[in-house]
């Protein structure tokens, strides 16, 4: 199903090394890829697929369940085609930090602000690498897993009956 | 009558704290300022239904007019060095209300990013529970700060420069 998709068909022709999964459910294809040569193929969507919008960047935090801590998340739609691609990366804890996407879509930049101040991954050759959404001198990334919910100054909130 | 009473019926004694005190209780002119949905409530109190106005209850536009300051919604700990610079710039006497249950405890968002409850920064004068209050409990919560008002001692003192507004512990 998945594998008969035009743009899944034109990137394992041209990155087969990269593509490490395909997945399509309930109509949206999933196409995870190396983190190595995220930045090619985002281009190569971009400039020869016209996938020319990115509609969302996120990331997932994996803690304990997978080997590679965060999974970064581009949401594509290409507006000529009326289709939409959803591409994944791994980005480990050691190594955490990926290429930026601002050559390629400029409203990655905002985006990729975010996913640094909530997550803490690092977007190498990003042009305004600020947080946006905690204030400047926020400590942590609070939509990281071991991040304290109620914030890391307070005891954690135990059950209304303890 | 043995007393004369030149002057007629034109006339009445009072303390000066007291008549300072009904001037200030009847003109409480709020600041301008919501945070949340208890901002929509405030509104809807202000609004002709309910009428804040028939109180002297004027909303100001500027903290320099404002003499009190109603924390309608949550405080998140983005907004609170903004309150705060609000409230310092309002002049002397100025009261706190803490409308909803956000303002007084921070409600449901118990998380990082948000001030659990008002309280931890400013002085508050008056509590209003409710997610958010009728239109009918921040209405009672201003005549409570109306009643504290009425009940403060050397108001008068403190605004010649005698002193300090002295206000008795509810009993």
């Amino acid at each position: 199903m998945a594998e008969n998709n035009r743009a899944v068909r034109k990137l394992k022709e041209k990155f087969a090394a990269s593509i490490l999964d395909v997945a399509e459910f309930r109509g949206e294809v999933t196409v995870t890829v190396a983190k190595g040569s995220i930045l090619e193929i985002l281009s190569f969507l971009k400039q020869s697929l016209q996938y020319n919008q990115l509609t969302d960047l996120t990331a997932v935090d994996y803690l304990g369940k997978k080997a590679e801590r965060f999974m970064v998340v581009y949401q594509l739609l290409s507006i000529p085609n009326k289709d939409r691609l959803r591409i994944k990366t791994a980005v480990s804890e050691s190594v955490c930090s990926i290429p930026t996407a601002t050559q390629v879509w400029a409203t990655a930049n905002w985006l990729e602000r975010e996913v640094f101040d909530l997550f803490g991954i690092t977007f190498d050759g990003h042009p305004d690498l600020r947080r946006i959404l905690m204030t400047d001198d926020w400590v942590g990334h609070p939509l990281r897993k071991d991040y304290p919910l109620q914030g890391p100054d307070r005891e954690p909130y135990k059950g209304r009956l303890s | 009558m043995g007393v004369d009473n030149p002057l007629g019926d034109n006339i009445i004694t009072t303390s000066l704290d007291l008549l300072v005190n009904w001037s200030r209780k009847s003109s409480i002119w709020p600041m301008t300022f919501g945070l949340a949905c208890c901002a929509i409530e405030m509104m809807a109190t202000g609004a002709s239904h309910n009428d804040l106005d028939r109180f002297g209850i004027i909303f100001r536009a500027s903290p320099r007019q404002s003499d009190c300051i109603i924390i309608a919604g949550t405080v998140t700990k983005k907004m609170l060095p903004v309150i705060k610079t609000v409230y310092e710039q309002m002049p002397e006497p100025k009261w706190v209300i803490a409308m909803g249950a956000c303002a007084c405890s921070g409600g449901i968002f118990d998380t990082y990013s948000v001030v659990q409850g008002i309280d931890e920064a400013l002085p508050v004068d008056v509590y209003i529970p409710g997610c958010p209050p009728r239109p009918e409990a921040l209405l009672f919560g201003l005549m409570k700060l109306q009643d504290k008002i009425m009940k403060e001692r050397n108001s008068f003192g403190a605004a010649i420069g005698l002193g300090e507004r002295y206000i008795p512990e509810a009993a």
